[in-house]
């Protein structure tokens, strides 16, 4: 028996794992960061600096090789219909745990030159620390801006979510969700938790949350479908997510293509110059 | 208490902070994207030389493509987190990749280019000179375009954008500065080839880049209007024009050559910078991401 993972790569034997990943139901996160502390916790992720942005509760800023989890505050004068917050009914305060998305189509594995960033048999997107000689190509290759170069210690190389890949093989949940104390990180099998997702924001539409959405849950998108998808409850750029999201390298052959020929052009011309000089 | 943050464009964000991360590349890059396109397009004006039998041409041609190619790698590693494993690049071969491609022809041509300039100095192995030479003449082209195709492969919208124009612009560019270099350095008659890829590069660079910044748009196309991009830009139009004026009127004479070509080089050079800066303006601002998206969804949904 075999398998075939997202990117197409097919897997035999003990290897086959079904694709695993990560729903995050932001209509339930109360922000409590947990999600980031265990994240440093487990993978040793460094401290990066006490800074004090002024932007709501919000002090890590974003995702970066030294946050692999980001809780977002948003503040808003809109009503939320089944929250009563206590502060009146004209306001209401989005939360969201960012993560890496674990793109089916990969930008950051598909341009990085080392072979450093591979496919698990999780369907999850890894970079290999001992591999990763910082060139920092996956950093612009990366449609969420998920992946930077870690710059404490003389580190020099790329750093992102792992899905807690160590954690995975022992057969044990990402330390994120493990910490979630209301579940709004769900992780497990990606068709599991994808018609989990569908349900709930059918019950939120019932409910008169008509902002409800789900954000990188089909296929059909420009990265073809992530591993971790989302509950939202506005537009994505609200929570300073890209609208429409599309892989650099579903480009590839019209890069390729219009480098040939302007390789040919550059022939062409020389060629030219020499011509023209034996009148 | 804020409300729904939005960006001075009034398009929404959060706090306006930047969606996708600002290229980490360091000036080195773009210095790369010079002496690459620089080295490739010697390497084609060497082949020409040696075919054509102008030896005197040849010989210049086969130095400049050498030196260009030498400094090269040593800012290419320069740039990396951990140089020390800059060796991992030769791990692997992706054509998904217009880096991993690019080290390799980097690699061979730098190998090829090195051989044929060892044999050229020391007037030895003229069999071998002419095969490293048909080596280094064949990469040549793709050393000096491939650059564009490795920044168009990236979410950085005013790269991504011009993923048609910038290896035009990038070839452009390395056949002006190559033919000023090689003109600059070769005695009349022989020089005459180079200085006529000297204008022709310097004109199609002009063309080409402004083709490039009204191709991405017009949305996009304002992150060369701003900052460095736009004082870079400005530098290497100006330096354009005037080089290629310069050797199109005194080419033919040492002095105008010199200085024709100088002009052109810095021309070229600073349009790779203006490219570099244009990239990290429109990452940094999330505008240039998201609502070029929103157009396209809305157009989508109609």
């Amino acid at each position: 028996m075999s398998v075939t993972s997202p990117d197409g790569q097919t897997t035999y034997g003990l290897q086959i794992q079904p694709r695993m990943g990560f729903f995050t139901d932001t209509s339930i996160c109360i922000g409590c960061k947990a999600c980031e502390v265990a994240c440093k916790e487990w993978n040793l992720v460094p401290e990066d600096g006490l800074d004090f942005t002024g932007n709501s509760y919000d002090n890590t800023g974003e995702l970066s090789a030294n946050s692999w989890r980001h809780v977002a505050f948003i503040e808003q004068r809109k009503e939320i219909p089944v929250q009563e917050a206590g502060v009146g009914t004209d306001f209401r305060w989005l939360m969201s745990s960012d993560v890496c998305k674990h793109c089916t189509h990969a930008g950051c594995l598909d341009v990085c030159p080392t072979g450093a960033i591979f496919r698990t048999e999780f369907g999850t997107v890894v970079i290999q620390d001992d591999v990763c000689n910082g060139c920092g190509y996956c950093v612009v290759a990366c449609p969420f801006g998920v992946i930077s170069k870690r710059e404490l210690d003389d580190d020099g190389g790329m750093h992102k979510c792992t899905l807690c890949y160590d954690r995975l093989q022992d057969g044990m949940e990402p330390a994120c969700a493990k910490a979630c104390p209301t579940k709004s990180i769900q992780f497990g099998p990606l068709d599991e938790l994808l018609e989990r997702a569908h349900g709930r924001v059918d019950d939120l539409h019932e409910a008169g949350v008509d902002d409800a959405r789900l954000y990188l849950d089909g296929p059909e998108d420009g990265i073809g479908g992530a591993g971790a998808f989302f509950l939202l409850l506005d537009e994505p750029e609200v929570y300073g997510l890209p609208p429409d999201p599309v892989v650099p390298t579903k480009h590839l052959g019209e890069i390729w293509g219009s480098a040939l020929v302007a390789g040919a052009v550059l022939v062409a011309g020389v060629a030219a110059a020499f011509l023209g000089a034996g009148e | 208490m804020s409300d729904t943050a939005t960006t001075p464009d009034g398009a929404l964000s959060y706090y306006g902070k930047p969606i996708i991360k600002e290229p980490v590349w360091k000036p080195e890059i773009p210095l790369y994207f010079f002496t690459g396109g620089l080295s490739g397009a010697a390497a084609v004006v060497a082949l020409g030389a040696r075919v054509t039998g102008n030896d005197v041409l040849a010989r210049r041609a086969t130095l400049v493509n050498a030196a260009a190619i030498a400094v090269s790698p040593v800012l290419l590693i320069k740039d990396l987190g951990r140089p020390a494993l800059f060796l991992n690049m030769l791990r692997v071969f992706k054509v998904t990749s217009p880096m991993s491609v690019g080290t390799w022809v980097v690699s061979g041509s730098g190998t090829a280019s090195g051989a044929a300039a060892a044999c050229e100095v020391f007037g030895v192995l003229p069999r071998a000179k002419l095969a490293a030479q048909c080596a280094a003449g064949a990469l040549g082209p793709f050393l000096s375009t491939y650059t564009g195709a490795l920044v168009a492969d990236t979410v950085v919208p005013v790269w991504h954008e011009a993923r048609r124009t910038l290896p035009l612009v990038f070839a452009a560019g390395s056949a002006a500065s190559a033919g000023g270099a090689v003109a600059a350095l070769t005695p009349q008659p022989f020089a005459e080839p180079a200085r006529r890829l000297a204008i022709v590069g310097g004109i199609a660079e002009l063309v080409t880049v402004t083709a490039m910044e009204k191709g991405v748009g017009e949305l996009v196309g304002e992150a060369y209007k701003k900052g460095k991009a736009h004082h870079y830009g400005r530098l290497a139009k100006a330096a354009l024009l005037a080089g290629t004026a310069l050797t199109a009127l005194a080419g033919r004479r040492r002095a105008g050559a010199v200085v024709g070509g100088g002009l052109l080089m810095a021309g070229a050079l600073s349009e790779r910078f203006a490219v570099y800066h244009a990239g990290k303006i429109s990452a940094a601002d999330p505008t240039f991401t998201s609502l070029p998206q929103k157009r396209r969804l809305a157009q989508q949904q109609r």
